[in-house]
């Protein structure tokens, strides 16, 4: 490595290449460090992500308050369409599947399996995206906003933050995706990969209680 | 949890033979100290895991727009398999195990389901009853 003039270039220089290298570099020595920096860094994600689960209990429980106060308008069993939510429910699933097979394609270091499962990834969450619009946007039309009852406000309040995660979670596909094709499987990379896909698994769990609660038993 | 594909990421180019067994060291730890995360499994375990939890949700889909079970054993029903969906993914998705690396994530996971269910639980039932004691006998259908 050649070091600039400048001590400050030198150290950001150093500190950048510690921190993006490629472990599948030869001279890699940087190897406790990485794993106790993934550790940490996993276990800190991981404490995010038990938090958003309260606040979506939070969600939960109020949806579960109101779902009965629907002040003389529609009740859920009048507005889903059970099919469509379960190829809502289908897409959500298949990008589980593929997102593990992007994972597994990283500990197999195939950086073009990785980005071609990612982006089947995204598209099929931008598909659930699409949909989840669609339903809201015909509920509206149909007079059943947010604005109609208390039981739509809370509909609305859930699935809703769902799918604000979900739109989340795409936009940081797209960046995971830039990142990778600019520098490939590095530890930087590899962490942030464990992350997106702690937090996309994380994104349908919280799905199955929507389906269950809100549609299902809504339908039931 | 086994980790089949991850150990190439070590093999021994390195041209110091005291690298390389420091190298092998490593390995061990990530195999057996490390076990963090989502960076496992294997194509089978994500198969297995996608089998069942299609199962798991087609079952549900199937009684309630089939209508087979009255409302009654029907909301139990999708409620015990949600959890077991859940279980299913946390498993072979998220990789969740019991082994001592995990113990701090374990920890976290512990204090929010217990978290999650005083949230959840204790709501419903204290708006059940607060509706309950505001509107006695105006309450079409309860809360629950």
């Amino acid at each position: 490595m050649s070091h600039p003039a400048n001590p400050i270039e030198a150290i950001k220089d150093e500190l950048k290449s510690a921190y993006d290298h490629n472990p599948n570099d030869a001279h890699d020595t940087h190897d406790h460090h990485h794993q106790d920096e993934e550790t940490k860094v996993t276990l800190g994600f991981w404490i995010y992500l038990m938090s958003d689960c309260i606040l979506f209990a939070t969600i939960f429980a109020t949806y579960g308050v109101l779902k009965d106060a629907t002040a003389g308008g529609p009740n859920g069993r009048e507005l889903f369409d059970l099919s469509f939510v379960a190829i809502e429910t289908a897409l959500l699933l298949l990008s589980s599947l593929t997102f593990g097979l992007s994972m597994i394609s990283m500990q197999a270091n195939k950086l073009k399996g990785v980005m071609g499962w990612l982006a089947v990834t995204g598209l099929l969450g931008l598909g659930f995206m699409g949909m989840e619009l669609y339903e809201f946007n015909h509920l509206i039309h149909e007079g059943a906003g947010p604005d109609r009852s208390a039981f739509l406000s809370a509909f609305f309040t859930l699935v809703g933050t769902h799918g604000i995660h979900v739109t989340s979670g795409l936009v940081w596909m797209a960046i995971m995706f830039v990142h990778l094709s600019r520098r490939g499987l590095t530890s930087a990379n590899r962490i942030r990969m464990m992350e997106l896909s702690l937090f996309w698994h994380f994104l349908d769990i919280i799905w199955i209680g929507v389906f269950s609660i809100v549609y299902l038993m809504g339908a039931a | 949890m086994h980790v089949p594909n991850e150990p190439t990421l070590h093999k021994a180019k390195d041209p110091h033979t005291e690298l390389a067994d420091h190298h092998a060291v490593d390995k061990l730890n990530h195999e057996h100290g490390h076990d963090h995360g989502a960076s496992h499994g294997s194509v089978k375990s994500y198969l297995i895991g996608f089998a069942l939890s299609v199962v798991l949700t087609g079952i549900p889909f199937a009684l309630t727009m089939l209508k087979i079970l009255p409302a009654a054993t029907l909301i139990p029903a999708i409620l015990i398999l949600g959890v077991i969906q859940i279980v299913v993914h946390l498993h072979y998705f998220l990789h969740m195990d019991t082994s001592s690396s995990q113990i701090w994530n374990n920890a976290a996971f512990v204090f929010t389901v217990i978290i999650v269910g005083i949230l959840i639980v204790g709501t419903i039932w204290v708006m059940f009853h607060l509706n309950h004691n505001m509107h006695p006998g105006m309450m079409p259908g309860g809360m629950g």
